[in-house]
Order: C-alpha cells, then structure tokens, then sequence
C-alpha cells in the first residue's frame, strides 16, 4: 500500500471540539438579537439607525488597524460585531450620530488593537467605548428619551432614566416611576440595550444554556448587588427590584461583566470579580453622585483581573492540603 | 475487607473533575477479533517500552522461531523482545519510531510457517519471585498504550492494597479492551486471581466505564458467580468521560484516592493494569508463549473495512491496510493509537509495538484540521484540565521561557491527555505547548 499525498502530520490530540472562536460569537450575537429587535421597538428606527452605524464602524476600524499594523485579519471572528453592538446598547437614542464612530475608534482601536487585538484587551472595549463618550459628552450621553414616543411623533420628549427618580424618590418622596412590569419588559427611558429586561435575560439564558458562558458571573454579580440594595433599602424588596432592573445591571452582568477577556479564568477568580463588580456598582448607585454605576465596576474589576487570577490558580492534582502546614512549621 | 459490592451504580460522588465528553466512535464494538494472517516480514524495533532500550541477541542470517528472545537488556527497566514470526533475520539496523525517535530494528523474514520456538513451555511459578521473573520474561508491557514494563510495575517497593483493573478504555473509536472483556472474560478473571495470589492484594476493582455495559454484564456475571473471591472482587462502571481511564482518574474513581504529583501508584497503594494485560498474564502462565502478537482496531473513514484485529507484533502498518482492504478514500491522517493521545504518522513504513492498540485512517473528513487563531482566554483549556491546570498560564510561560514560574503552574504534572487542545476553540496546540514547556524545565533543571 502506498500515499498518492503526504499525510498531515500533527501533535495530539487528533480529536477536535467543533466549536471555534466564530462560532462562540455567532452564538453571542444570537443571544444579543432580542434585545436588539426590543431596542428598536422602544426606540423605533433611529435605534437601528445607531446600532448599524456603532457596528458598521467598529469592523471597519478593526479592518485597518489590522491592516496598518500588518497582522493578519480578524474581522472573522465577528468579536468587532459584539463590540458594535454592546456599544450602541450603551448609548442613548437621543445621541448625535457623529459621537457613535468616536466610541468605536475608541473601542477597537484604543482598548481592542492597541493592547493586540482579540484576547489581549486589558478592559471590555465596548464599555471603554462608552466611558470614554460618557465623560466627553456627559449631557448628550444622559438625555433619556421616553420609550415608544417615537411612533407618535414626539420629538424630544425627555425622561428621566428610571434609576435616577428611585434615587431621587428614596431622598425627597415619590415621583413617576413606571410599574415593575413596565421595567421589566422595557417600558422606560434608558439606553438603547439596557432596558428591556426580559430579552436580556432570555440571551443570557440562551448562553448559558449553548455553555458559552456559566452562570458564576452573572448570578453573583446580581445576587450582590440584590443583598446590597436590601441592606440599604432597609428591606424593601420593591426598591432592589428597581435597583436590579434599572440601569444597565442586566446587560452588564450578562454581556459584559462576562467577557472572557476580561474576567478570571478560575472559577474562584470569577466569585471575586462579580462580587467586586456588584460592591462597586452598589456604592456608586448608593453614595455617588452618578446614578449608575455598572460600566465603571466592570472596567474596575477588569483592571484586577490578573491579580485576581494570580491568586486564585488552583493546586495541581493530588496536591496534599497539608504541604503548606507542614512548611510553615518547618521555618 | 471490601464487602461493600456496587453492582452497576455510577458513584457520582467520586465524579472527575475536568476532562472532556468526546464523540465515542466506538464503531467496532462488534467486529470480534480475527487473525491476521503472518505478514512476510515484521520489524522488531528494540524500544518498544519506556525504559532501556533492548540489545538484539540474534545476527543478520539467523534463523530464529515464533517466541524466540532476539532482544535483550540487562537494565533493571526493560523488558525483552520476542521474534513474531518464524524466518530468519536479514537485517538489524536503525528504524524510525512513530513518534520520529531512532532505535534498532531487528528484521525477520518470514518462512510462513509460524513455527513456535522449542524452549517454550508454561513457566514455574510458585513464589512471588518466581512470578515476577517469568513475567519479565514474558516481555510484557503495560498494553493499554504507556508500555511501561509490567514486572517493574509488580515488584513495588511499598504494599499494594488494591488492583485496579483498567478496562474503560477512554479513548474513542478503540475497541479492543472490550471486545477483551466479551472475547476472554475468564483469562481476565484468572488473570486478577493470580496476581491477587502471588502479590497478596486483597481488593481488586475492575473499572469500566458506562458506554460497555455488555462488557460490564459479563464481568459482573464472572465475580458474582465465584463464591470463593468473598467479595474482595468489585466491579465497578464509571462515567464515560474522558480521560477516565488515565491512572490518576482511575485511581480517583475506583478508591476516592488521589495520586500526590510525582508519586507513584504504588506510593498509595495502588496498582493500576489493563484488562488485556491481566489477560496476557493468565494465558502465558499457561502456555508459556511471550508477547508475539497483540490486538488493536483499524478504524476511520478512510479505511474500506474497520476491524478488530490481532497481527505478529512488528507487522508494517502497510500489511494491515492491505488486510483491512485498502484505502476507501485518500487518507488525510493516520494515528497510530487513539485519536486523543495518538502519534500521527509520516509513513506506512512503521512496524506495529507491543503498546500499539489502534490504528486510524482519517479521511478529510473526521482527520480535523483546523486554522489556529487567537487565544481569547475562554478558560474551556482550563476547565477540561481533569489535572486543574491552567494551560493559558502555561503557555505564557512557556514563551516567556520562565521554568521557574513553568515549575510552579504544575506543568510536570501534564499527561498529554489532549483535553483542553480538543476544547480549545482557537485551535491551539496546547499539549505541543506542554511537551515544550516539560522539555524548557528539564533543560532548566539539566543546567542546575
């Protein structure tokens, strides 16, 4: 028996998972499309509109940084499609749409392919993105539109954001507030992304399920911001639950706190990380000035990452617990 | 000792952490074992164990018969080689390993006669050193896939409480440890009795995992029915998950023991041996006959008929693709042994080892080349390390060429099983990235 062609040769295993990097994100983007289809019926065509234009620029921004800096494409992967698309689900309808290309620029060139591009980004680059635009243009970056006004030809009708009014509900008295199922469903002023809930939490689901991401993050990350909130509210559960639903607390904790990137590889790194993400968020809600605080604790707690990482590598098998006993004893 | 009997229960509690559920691929399960008729030469190559490698004790123009010892070491780690078949040899030089190491090679031309060496008869055997030395002799190896040579193995310094009799086999498309466990149950079974005899171990465990429960069935039916083991005999299933049949997964499933890094089984009192050892061992204690031939599967799209097959140890990978009818299609890859800790081959030149349990012809379709991409630390390596390594850090390390922080991440604990490079979506080589890393601390500690 004799080869027509040579075999390939290569180290083992022989066995590969069918899963690549591609098809991870397809799956986020997947898990991503109901709170696009909500956004848009909230916010109606400009909310497209915004989305197309944050996604349009961020692949071609990852286009030619890769191509200036002479690497090889990446634009494959569809990692700059998430990071368009949690970028629009960052910004608010009302935004000028010139300032959305500035936060893509800002994303995958600054935070994304200075830093190596995939996988080398030291913070989540859609949030650096929004950051960078929140602190640039704070005003156009907190004008809340009302939700479904634009059907009705209301231009401009202003809101404010939910999280805003319980604040300032807990500190001089009641004020509108849209009823629990109105925040759940995304009946309420707030960015693009944020507001409904019940989308979020179904693509959340959808990746837990498909095991692109586990459950430790996001689950600890609002379990402490729940436990946090109950102690401040001085038990009322009503005001965690509009704690928990306003804001960007579900779309952080589901989409972004959960980066692989950015967040510890050890599962005892991710229980720091989300309970460090919800104490940030939760004293930035509580006892700062800003009314939100999810994307500056995750871009924190990125920052941690390694050191979190470093202490928390787990003992190779077999490892005796007493190792450590036994050299202190010895010194 | 050891009354408690678990009849087909899947111990949940001592589940394995880590490690991967592959695609089983176990398409042979039902191809009995046939014979492959002799080849008209084999190779003998002189390492065909983990160890010192074998001097040949026969010259270019000998004539030599089935069983006749024709490589030999006087290293305490070896074990001697046997001539395959009958014929004479013609040459002794250098061949190329699968893995792409040198060794001598003895080559035996075949007479097609077959004809068994006159010296062969069953060994005497009544002590454990007796025991022991006949083993030695019988040039067995551990058959599972290391090679490690099995009198090594029984002659443990400390004692050994428990036998665990290895018959998950893991890896997928192989076939031949159960179709073992069907085909000569009984050689298993006297096997154990024998070495629980001479070695005084008083529990044996035999793991199988739960995708053979026909094989399961069998060996249940054997222990239940011999009154006299006294329940010293357990048979336990384990959860088919990947790489269960690894010694250290093993050795966690069966006894709830962990092995410490850089110990050895027999350090905790373990010994671990693979079902067609114990077999081997039962039937050359009968009749006296070394390790000559052994079985394995040939399998994968590429190949016309996938068997279970049992060749002349040193028969060319080339005679069993003819036997096996050919190429279906163009083969893309093929892997001698299983497809997660397999070698891949460059030539059909290679001889079959007395380790070698599968042969596997990949077409384009099921031979997996991917693209490798970009790391974007998902931390899949890492949770599928059954080891908790985590071959990210690793890696960084490794191309920081850092053998102290290498030393520290546990990289010498690594066995290759493939785990996380088989769930890497970025197609990383990673157990390439391990073997360098091993390889950068050895030279590391070479220099101190």
């Amino acid at each position: 028996m004799t080869l027509n062609n040579k075999l390939v040769v290569s180290a083992s295993p022989h066995d590969r998972t069918h899963k690549t990097v591609r098809s991870i994100m397809l799956d986020v983007i997947i898990a991503l499309v109901p709170t696009l289809i909500a956004s848009v019926v909230f916010f109606g065509p400009r909310a497209l509109l915004i989305e197309c234009i944050a996604v349009g620029t961020c692949v071609v921004f990852e286009y030619f940084s890769r191509f200036v800096m002479k690497r090889s494409q990446t634009i494959g992967d569809l990692s700059a499609v998430i990071t368009g698309l949690l970028l629009a689900f960052n910004l608010p309808v009302s935004i000028p749409l010139w300032m959305v290309p500035i936060g893509s620029a800002v994303a995958i060139v600054v935070a994304k392919q200075f830093f190596g591009g995939i996988g080398q980004n030291f913070v989540n680059p859609a949030l650096a993105g929004r950051i960078v635009l929140l602190t640039s243009f704070p005003v156009a970056m907190s004008t809340w539109t009302a939700p479904l006004t634009w059907s009705q030809n209301l231009d401009g009708m202003t809101s404010a954001s939910p999280l805003a009014s319980i604040h300032t509900m807990v500190s001089s008295g009641a004020e509108n507030l849209p009823s629990l199922t109105e925040m759940l469903l995304g009946w309420r002023a707030g960015c693009l992304g944020e507001t409904c809930a019940i989308a979020i939490i179904v693509g959340g689901l959808y990746l837990i399920i498909r095991k692109v991401i586990s459950p430790t993050i996001p689950l600890i990350y609002i379990g402490t911001v729940a436990l946090f909130m109950l102690v401040a509210g001085k038990g009322d559960l009503c005001f965690v639950a509009y704690e928990l639903l306003g804001g960007g607390l579900m779309l952080g904790a589901f989409f972004m706190a959960t980066d692989y990137t950015t967040s510890p590889i050890t599962f005892k790194g991710k229980i720091i990380f989300a309970v460090g993400c919800g104490l940030i968020t939760s004293i930035i809600r509580i006892f700062g000035n800003l009314p939100e605080g999810v994307s500056y604790s995750i871009i924190l707690m990125n920052i941690l990452v390694p050191l979190i990482e470093n202490i928390t590598i787990p003992k190779p098998f077999g490892t005796p617990k007493k190792e450590k006993k036994e050299k202190e004893a010895k010194e | 000792m050891g009354k408690i009997h678990i009849p087909g229960v899947i111990n949940a509690v001592k589940k394995v952490r880590g490690g991967v559920k592959v695609a089983h691929h176990k398409n042979t399960a039902e191809l009995e074992v046939v014979r492959m008729p002799e080849p008209k030469q084999v190779i003998l190559p002189m390492q065909q164990h983990i160890g010192a490698p074998c001097t040949p004790t026969v010259k270019v123009g000998d004539t030599v018969a089935v069983g006749q010892v024709i490589g030999d070491s006087d290293k305490p780690v070896s074990a001697p080689i046997h001539a395959s078949v009958s014929g004479t040899v013609t040459a002794i030089g250098n061949v190329k390993l699968p893995g792409g190491a040198m060794a001598q090679g003895v080559t035996i031309e075949s007479d097609g006669e077959m004809r068994l060496y006159e010296g062969i008869k069953a060994p005497h055997v009544e002590t454990k050193e007796d025991f022991i030395k006949a083993i030695r002799e019988s040039g067995l190896v551990g058959l599972g896939g290391a090679g490690f040579p099995t009198h090594i193995k029984l002659n443990a310094p400390s004692k050994i409480d428990t036998l665990v009799v290895n018959a998950a086999e893991c890896e997928p498309y192989i076939t031949v440890d159960y179709r073992e466990c069907i085909e000569n149950s009984w050689d298993i079974y006297s096997g154990i009795r024998t070495i629980m005899e001479f070695l005084e171990i008083p529990n044996v465990v035999i793991a199988v995992e739960d995708n053979k429960p026909e094989a399961f069935k069998i060996l249940e039916q054997i222990v239940d029915g011999d009154s006299s083991a006294n329940g010293a005999i357990k048979i336990m299933q384990l959860e088919s998950r990947y790489p269960q049949g690894a010694e250290k997964m093993m050795i966690q499933s069966a006894t709830g023991r962990q092995l410490p890094p850089g110990k050895l089984p027999s350090d905790i009192g373990c010994m671990v041996m693979n079902v067609a050892s114990t077999a081997f061992i039962s039937r050359y204690l009968k009749t006296g006959k070394p390790l000559v031939s052994r079985s394995l599967t040939v399998d994968g799209l590429a190949i016309k008929e996938p068997k279970n097959i049992r060749v002349p140890i040193g028969t060319s990978i080339s005679d069993i693709i003819d036997f096996c009818g050919g190429f279906k299609e163009e083969p893309v890859k093929i892997v001698a042994g299983g497809p997660m800790m397999g070698i891949s081959i460059t030539n059909l030149d290679h001889p079959i080892s007395k380790s070698n349990n599968a042969l596997l012809v990949f077409s384009k379709e099921d031979a997996k080349v991917f693209k490798e991409t970009d790391c974007i630390r998902c931390g899949r390596c890492a949770s599928a390390c059954p080891l908790s390594l985590v071959p990210t850090r690793i890696v960084r390390n490794t191309k920081a060429k850092d053998a102290d922080a290498l030393i520290k991440d546990g990289v010498m604990v690594c066995m290759e099983c493939g785990s996380c490079a088989y769930s890497c979506p970025a197609k990383k080589p990673l157990v390439q990235h391990m073997r360098l890393a091993k390889s950068l601390v050895r030279e590391a500690g070479a220099k101190k």
